[in-house]
């Protein structure tokens, strides 16, 4: 068994209104940031995971995404192992 | 004097804390805008109010985005000059947020939103808004999810000895312990002021409180001692 | 023009056969898919109340005060005096919350708010109307917690107080949760209602607020169709909302208000832009020409028929005055809002909506709207075969209990009686600083309506399962909770809005259920002068096991005319009488007790008599007038023992129930039945003689507030906080 790390990426479904990303990106635009564009907010969450393989690793954090971690209605998640 | 309330967009307590001030304080109140550049013939003598709300709907981070409004800059001008500033609940993040006052407030640590009446005790012997508050304590409501006063030991260390803690909860004996803490903040902290002693951060609502037919005017002793002084 | 469409799309879009036909027939063609689509939610249940208006124009709607009639205008308006109006509705968004808690919640705020202000007035109460299944079950812990922190999430953030609500936990509701918003609004003298209405040829048309995105495109069909395990699959049909760009759009809607330099205005809910430009053209009896391209969109590629039934939230569509449009335009952008002309209006009623200069769709204007063309449906229905179970309850089988005061201890603990404290604070109830509730509690929430002495007293209120075993009664006993906690604050009911939860009206018994609620309904409101404002219907809440109890949720407000003479429902000092007015009846149908405790599935509803209800309300209402009772509570879940506990809890002080058991009652009907029609008074010494002459044989002396011991009929029951505590943590055991 090794130590695994789960960088797990939670972002807001992109056909759904990110009201948060609006702002800040409407914030930016009178800060002056003109090119910048398409902000959208999103959660990053990392967890250490035991596991006998990184492919077992990712199994377990796909597991506890579906479970509790994303929530399918709101939104979409990727999850890289190191 | 007189006061000053700025509204950002999602400011909610702008009208509240005009009233308090206008009709229940008798106080001279000027509306002022978060694009305005400038404030109108503010001097040393008069104070500028950031109100309670969700300026920005909170989002990124309370207060953040407002404390870069154009009218943030006048406003730290005043402070630097010996202008007061009181900011009350958004009003409170948005000064920690813009760096006229220390630390940060974090989510409760219930993680909920909480809205109650507390109690709170006067620290501050010198500050002005504490200064002439003649009851130990006070019954002032609170309405956050993100109230929860973080800052490192030296900050602590330096608002004790400088006498910068405004107050702190506690219950309705004035006595302080983990079980009247509404959200974890530390050391029970519930408003600071600066080195200086003119700008001043509390979450509690004092214009909630300020109206006979609301049943508590505990609120007009945090006012009366702010013009007073 | 788009191809015809065929009787299977019209079909798939939720239009029956004889719909599409009548469509066919308004328009002189078959209409394309674009058309069709805009048919399929404007004259869905949720849109065009096709199986409900027959009934609902039977409620009475007409009164002395009534400033706009239910069906004129997005909401009730009621005249308060001295120039101020009354502005309120209630809505449910169930579904919604099924699938997503959290933003079905936020999002049902969001748009029952946006009814009120869309008329000119500015919110300052929010109140909700909750049911969930059995409080110890996971799924609706979860559900809970999303619901009330979506609750709060929008109506803190919007900052307009929540000030008072309902909650009731039964396991019909497990797979179908209710979520009930109602708005209370005012507008001050001098300041005109807004109409949603349009005419004048040549005005321009303009979308205001949030970009168009493909959020809940049929969810107005959606709303229409049962819950089934298939409607995760329908998941995109979420929508998220803004409460920041509502604010804004408020404040923007508030400004505009003060001016003259528009002809109407409204929200867009369900089915956005199709419904809001059919309704206000239908009630200007003129048209609109809608280039459906200059709609700001947030998504790429959007159909026609996309951004027309698209409920993307925080919307508003106004029609300008011509010339006027700079003005308006700047007003909005001073709150950082978009404001885009998107049409214009035109003599000729019909809808002619374009996408790059092709004819999408054409439609008469009335032909989609309530009152207009669309259907009306008279459904049959039939006695529900479970009334002969309710018929057979028998008091006499349940063996009175021997140790009252455990018995006593479960109930006060029960989730529908114990503190509702962990939901209600989390929501901000004195954002406005006019909720006078906070520091005085009274049976319904008293706003004060600052720059005058009025308080507008607001209470929403419906005992699902007294309605499931009688409809009629239960609906009348619905209306009658309400006026009794206006009364018992001091207020008299001046009118009510609706928010109508049943199952499939396609189900005869469910349909008996509502035909008769409503006949229920609409005497009590006779009775109590309290016309109905409007509402909303909700059919199609069912799970699996069957129907939800029949809920019509009625929201009613009344005015306090000096806001010091609120009375508030606390005892207030040591050696205060306190006294039952009513009448004390052998009946503990329908109760919690029985319910919860007995575990008896079906009874009747308790004793109920509306012509004794009005006239102990009335009586209430003349004691607090002549200021000879220290606080007033009405009687409702967990009887005569729960009022007067939660009397002196509230006051901090305890209780000694002195009266025995009166004559042919059993005890515990005498402590836990909940027999309608009474209030539990406290009187001090002075005022005890006038009190007593006043009330007469209406007035039953219960027994004395103390300290802080509770006793009953001779027991020593404890202390008032152990009692308390146990109230208070009750429901937050589950959830922490």
């Amino acid at each position: 068994m090794s130590l695994y790390t789960a960088h797990i990426n939670v972002m807001p479904l992109t056909e759904l209104l990110d009201p948060q990303g609006k702002a800040v990106n409407d914030s930016l635009h009178k800060l002056g940031f003109q090119a910048i564009q398409g902000i959208r907010i999103g959660k990053h969450i990392t967890l250490q995971i035991e596991a006998a393989s990184a492919e077992e690793a990712k199994q377990v954090a796909e597991d506890a995404c579906k479970k509790l971690l994303y929530n399918a209605v709101m939104e979409q998640y990727e999850i890289v192992i190191s | 004097m007189k006061f000053g309330v700025v509204i950002f967009p999602g400011s909610n307590c702008d009208r509240d804390m005009i009233d308090a001030l206008r009709n229940d304080m008798q106080q001279e109140v000027v509306e002022l805008w978060h694009k305005d550049s400038s404030l109108p013939n503010f001097s040393k003598e008069d104070c500028v109010v950031l109100p309670g709300g969700f300026s920005y709907g909170d989002y990124l981070r309370c207060g953040a985005i407002a404390s870069q409004s154009p009218i943030m800059q006048a406003i730290k001008e005043h402070a630097n000059n010996g202008g007061k500033v009181l900011g009350v609940c958004n009003g409170f993040q948005i000064l920690c947020e813009s760096g006229l006052l220390p630390g940060a407030l974090l989510m409760n640590d219930t993680q909920k939103f909480e809205c109650k009446n507390v109690f709170l005790k006067k620290q501050s012997s010198t500050a002005p808004i504490t200064k002439t508050i003649k009851d130990a304590v006070l019954q002032i409501p609170i309405a956050h999810g993100e109230g929860r006063y973080q800052a490192d030991d030296a900050i602590i260390a330096q608002l004790k000895a400088n006498d910068q803690i405004l107050f702190t909860y506690c219950d309705a004996d004035g006595s302080v312990s983990n079980v009247t803490n509404p959200n974890g903040t530390i050391d029970y902290i519930a408003g600071i002021c600066n080195a200086g002693k003119n700008v001043f951060g509390m979450m509690p609502h004092p214009e909630r409180a300020t109206n006979a037919i609301l049943g508590n005017i505990d609120g007009t002793q945090i006012f009366e001692s702010l013009i007073l002084n | 023009m788009q191809a015809p469409a065929t009787l299977e799309q019209a079909i798939k879009l939720g239009l029956r056969e004889e719909e599409f036909q009548e469509i066919t027939k308004i328009l002189g063609r078959t209409p394309n898919f674009t058309e069709t689509a805009v048919y399929s939610v404007m004259w869905s249940e949720h849109c065009s109340y096709k199986n409900s208006i027959t009934y609902l124009k039977k409620l009475p709607k007409d009164g002395s005060k009534i400033l706009a009639k239910a069906g004129e205008e997005n909401a009730g308006l009621v005249d308060i005096g001295d120039g101020w109006a009354c502005s309120f509705k209630i809505e449910s968004h169930n579904h919604p919350s099924a699938i997503e808690p959290f933003q079905g919640a936020a999002t049902g705020v969001g748009g029952i708010h946006r009814d009120i202000f869309t008329m000119g007035a500015r919110p300052i109460a929010a109140l909700n109307s909750l049911r969930f299944g059995n409080l110890a079950d996971a799924k609706t812990q979860h559900l809970l917690k999303g619901v009330v922190k979506g609750i709060g999430h929008y109506g803190n953030c919007f900052g307009v107080p929540t000030v008072a609500g309902e909650i009731y936990f039964e396991d019909c509701y497990t797979t179908n949760p209710l979520v009930n918003a109602m708005s209370v609004g005012v507008i001050p003298p001098g300041t005109k209602m807004i109409s949603a209405t349009s005419y004048g040829a040549g005005n321009p048309v303009f979308i205001v607020g949030s970009d168009t995105g493909k959020d809940g495109i049929g969810g107005a069909s959606f709303a229409s169709a049962d819950i089934t395990a298939d409607s995760a699959e329908q998941l995109p049909a979420v929508q998220v909302g803004d409460p920041f760009q509502e604010k804004k759009l408020l404040e923007a809607c508030m400004e505009l208000a003060k001016t003259d330099s528009f002809i109407g205005m409204q929200d867009m809910g369900a089915a956005g832009i199709a419904c809001s430009t059919s309704e206000m053209s239908a009630k200007g009896e003129h048209g609109m020409i809608i280039h459906l391209d200059k709609v700001p969109t947030r998504q790429k590629n959007m159909k026609a028929w996309e951004m027309l039934l698209s409920e993307s939230q925080e919307r508003m569509l106004v029609t300008v005055k011509k010339g006027r449009e700079q003005e308006v335009i700047d007003m909005f952008e001073k709150w950082d809002i978009h404001c885009q002309q998107i049409g214009e209006v035109t003599t000729e009623p019909r809808l002619k909506y374009y996408m790059h200069d092709e004819l999408m769709a054409d439609i008469p204007a009335e032909s989609l709207v309530l009152g207009g063309g669309a259907p009306i449906y008279q459904r049959e229905y039939s006695e529900p075969s479970y009334f002969a179970d309710v018929a057979k309850f028998d008091i006499h089988t349940i063996a009175e209990p021997t140790d009252l005061k455990a018995v006593a201890t479960d109930l006060i603990q029960l989730p529908n009686i114990a503190s509702k404290r962990w939901i209600y604070n989390q929501y901000d109830s004195m954002v406005g600083a006019a909720n006078t509730n906070t520091n005085a509690p009274s049976d319904a929430a008293v706003v004060w309506v600052k720059g005058t002495t009025k308080g507008i007293g607001s209470t929403v209120d419906c005992n699902g399962r007294y309605v499931h075993a009688n409809p009629k009664i239960g609906a009348m006993i619905a209306v009658s909770e309400c006026a009794r906690n206006l009364a018992c604050s001091g207020a008299k009911g001046m009118a009510i809005t609706n928010c109508l939860n049943f199952g499939n009206p396609y189900n005869p018994e469910v349909y008996y259920q509502f035909v008769y609620a409503l006949e229920g309904m609409g005497e009590a409101c006779l009775q109590f002068d309290t016309p109905v404002t409007g509402g909303n219907v909700s059919f199609y809440n069912q799970g699996p096991d069957g129907a939800v109890y029949p809920t019509p949720t009625i929201g009613m407000i009344g005015l306090v005319n000096d806001i010091n003479n609120k009375m508030t429902m606390h005892f207030k000092n040591v050696g205060d009488t306190i006294y039952v007015l009513g009448k004390q009846v052998n009946d503990i149908a329908c109760s919690e007790y029985l319910h919860k405790l007995c575990k008896v599935e079906l009874s009747p509803t308790p004793y109920f008599n509306l012509q004794e209800e009005h006239a102990i309300q009335q009586l209430v209402l003349q004691l607090i007038d002549k200021k000879l009772i220290a606080s007033a509570h009405d009687c409702a879940e967990g009887g005569l023992f729960v009022a007067a506990m939660e009397s002196a809890m509230a006051g901090n002080l305890g209780l000694d129930i002195q009266a025995t058991t009166p004559n042919g009652l059993r005890t515990d009907a005498y402590l836990f039945g909940e027999a309608q029609g009474r209030i539990v008074v406290s009187v001090s010494e002075e005022n005890k003689t006038a009190f007593e002459n006043a009330c007469g044989a209406n007035a039953t002396k219960l027994g004395v507030v103390t300290s802080n011991g509770i006793q009953v009929i001779g027991q020593d029951w404890g202390s008032m906080h152990d009692w308390k505590m146990k109230y208070d943590e009750a429901i937050e055991k589950y959830l922490n």
